[in-house]
């Protein structure tokens, strides 16, 4: 990761020294040092560069489609991408076996993917983050119970118990999102709970103890802030593999339903006609490997653009 | 509003005098405190005593100096009186009221901790006017722009200057840490101030700048310490009286002019023995201990010293000490004889 420091990012203009600080003592404060890491960290401008990308193509899907992503039109199935041997002006990425416009349906599907990493990440970050917190700094017969439950959770397989909810409760995009989230939890717990430990023998929080603060605002501004790093990364990481747990459910068939653009859907439907038309599975998973690759490489590169002491 | 002036009993006396005022400060009555360690799997656990049943008192406007050796219990026992931990029994009074766990925002405004290592003892995301002014905020104490003011006083009052408000930790020295820590200690005008080796983790040319500003302060506003060390030298610098503690047990208690010249427990005796001397050639003084620090465990029969005591009898192997407390102090020792009262 420390190699994309060396990407073409932002030429540094010469860290100057906030006003009315020490000269010589560089820099303000760890939010205008974050800033302008961040500006030269070759991971961080490429993840939020293209995340931003999907985010905006998500919220502008229809000004931006150019046809609707679910109308049908037999006459023009399986037209090739601009690349191919018989491309179509109006179809840009071609369309699929049933005619729908790819490039819309490919637009509409970055609402799904995002929406359910969002929301899966937003629901287990704050199972995970809670339990781990609680299990770091109280210790004892809490931290039992907490890493009880972390090992009962890993122990269930994440697809078998996805697809047995699925079955039980129907498939619906609600239903896969609420499944995420309460299944991925186990990550934050664990790095949580050891972050807060780490954090939680610090003399600050002695010392916040020692002058009689409340254990609720120990934790939200002793303890929160200087886990955030730890927090960032394991949020990315759960976005990333909710995004793909979700095309995985949608390719099996239990995630979201047809119609609905989702690229794990595309992917599965795509894969009757892959031998011919290699670019109906192509597209999406392309979609999918950049989205993915792109939230990775941001959460890495917070960390290391977070950190207090400074890593080079 | 300010923050509660302190409570300044006719204290005009310097440091090295011992002030007058009759009900301590600080007071602690037979604390225990007991760790459970568990010996490994199937063999249950047995109970360490960090602390074994101490009863110690600090006089108002007084330095007490705690000294002894790493694992002795100091750390635990300052733990205790900052009620950052329940003794297991015992009681702790503050200007003699009981303090039991319930009182934590009474008892932190009185008394405040000064931590060892100020790279770990400010958190490294909030700038020095946060870390200062959070007291204020936690005790509801002032009007929001009365806290600036404050916090720039205190600020003043530590020798920092007023524009280091908005830095952060990561951007200042150690010396200027330790400051930041002395500041938010301040910040309430407690009465009492717990320094955990306070000086340890600064270089040696800031040591004696932290020091002294720790004895204008206690000057100035009053204060009582109770200030852990293991470096002698420091004790003797600004300890009115000095408490040795061994495995536990608070073993002599003296005036720190009498405990330097003449110690009357012999594990003090050794403590002072092992000071190094500046001159190179003497090598590292022999303390005549020999054998390790004992297991606390698994503490000796009797006297908790006397494997290591070279004066040690078959007494001191049998029956523990009785506790002598005469007009010299305390001392915990078969062979110390009660200093007659003065007549």
């Amino acid at each position: 990761m420390t190699d994309m420091q060396a990407a073409p990012a932002a030429s540094p203009t010469a860290p100057a020294p906030g006003p009315g600080k020490v000269p010589g003592k560089a820099p303000a404060g760890p939010w205008a040092r974050m800033r302008r890491r961040s500006l030269r960290h070759g991971g961080v401008m490429f993840g939020a560069i293209v995340l931003l990308g999907f985010i905006a193509m998500a919220f502008l899907a229809p000004l931006l489609a150019p046809h609707d992503p679910l109308s049908q039109s037999l006459s023009t199935r399986l037209i090739d991408p601009f690349w191919g041997a018989k491309p179509h002006p109006d179809h840009l990425l071609g369309t699929d076996q049933l005619g729908r416009d790819y490039l819309s349906r490919m637009i509409y599907g970055a609402r799904i993917s995002l929406t359910i990493g969002l929301v899966a990440m937003v629901i287990s970050g704050v199972i995970g983050t809670a339990m781990g917190v609680a299990a770091g700094y109280f210790g004892g017969r809490i931290d039992h119970f907490v890493t009880f439950v972390v090992t009962t959770r890993l122990s269930m397989p994440v697809i078998l118990v996805a697809l047995a909810v699925v079955a039980v409760a129907g498939s619906s995009l609600t239903v896969v999102v609420l499944v995420l989230g309460f299944l991925l939890w186990d990550r934050f717990a664990v790095v949580m709970r050891s972050a807060t430990r780490q954090v939680r023998d610090h003399e600050y929080v002695a010392a916040a103890q020692a002058l009689g603060m409340p254990v609720s605002r120990i934790v939200m501004s002793e303890i929160l802030p200087n886990v955030l790093g730890a927090l960032i990364v394991v949020a990315t990481l759960e976005m990333a593999h909710a995004i793909l747990l979700e095309a995985a459910l949608s390719f099996l068939g239990l995630g979201v339903q047809p119609p609905t653009p989702s690229w794990g859907l595309m992917v599965s439907e795509g894969r009757k006609a892959m031998f011919f038309k290699p670019w109906l599975i192509a597209i999406p998973g392309a979609a999918l490997f950049v989205l993915v690759l792109a939230i990775n490489l941001l959460g890495d590169g917070l960390r290391d653009v977070m950190a207090p002491e400074g890593r080079s | 509003m300010t923050p509660p002036a302190p409570e300044n009993p006719a204290h005009e006396a310097p440091a090295h005098e011992a002030p007058t005022d009759e009900t301590p400060m600080l007071e602690l009555r037979n604390v225990s405190r007991q760790f459970k360690v568990s010996r490994g799997l199937m063999k249950g656990s047995t109970n360490l005593k960090a602390v074994d049943d101490v009863s110690l008192q600090l006089r108002r406007g007084e330095v007490l100096g705690l000294v002894g050796e790493s694992g002795c219990g100091k750390t635990t026992l300052s733990r205790i009186l900052l009620g950052l931990m329940p003794p297991s029994s015992g009681e702790v009074l503050v200007g003699g009221e009981p303090m039991s766990a319930a009182d934590r925002k009474a008892r932190a405004r009185r008394i405040q901790p000064v931590f060892q290592d100020p790279y770990s003892s400010l958190n490294p995301r909030k700038t020095v006017s946060q870390i200062v002014s959070a007291p204020l905020e936690v005790h509801d104490v002032g009007a929001p722009g009365d806290r600036a003011r404050v916090v720039a006083e205190t600020l003043d009052l530590v020798g920092l200057p007023r524009r280091v408000a908005d830095s952060y930790p990561g951007q200042m020295s150690g010396g200027q840490r330790q400051r930041v820590a002395i500041a938010r200690a301040l910040v309430m005008r407690p009465e009492v101030m717990i320094c955990d080796e306070p000086t340890s983790a600064l270089d040696v040319s800031v040591q004696s700048q932290i020091l002294n500003l720790l004895l204008d302060l206690q000057k100035e506003l009053g204060l009582t310490y109770l200030l852990i060390s293991h470096n002698l030298a420091v004790v003797e610098h600004l300890a009115n009286r000095v408490a040795v503690m061994y495995l536990g047990r608070i073993v002599e208690v003296s005036e720190t002019a009498k405990l330097f010249a003449g110690p009357r427990h012999p594990y003090a005796e050794a403590l002072l023995a092992s000071v190094l001397t500046p001159d190179p050639g003497m090598g590292v003084p022999d303390t005549q201990l020999g054998l390790a620090y004992p297991n606390p465990i698994d503490p000796p029969s009797g006297c908790a010293f006397h494997p290591r005591c070279k004066a040690a009898t078959d007494l001191c192997k049998a029956r523990r000490p009785e506790t002598i407390r005469d007009a010299a102090g305390l001392v915990e020792c078969h062979l110390a004889t009660p200093a007659p009262l003065p007549a």
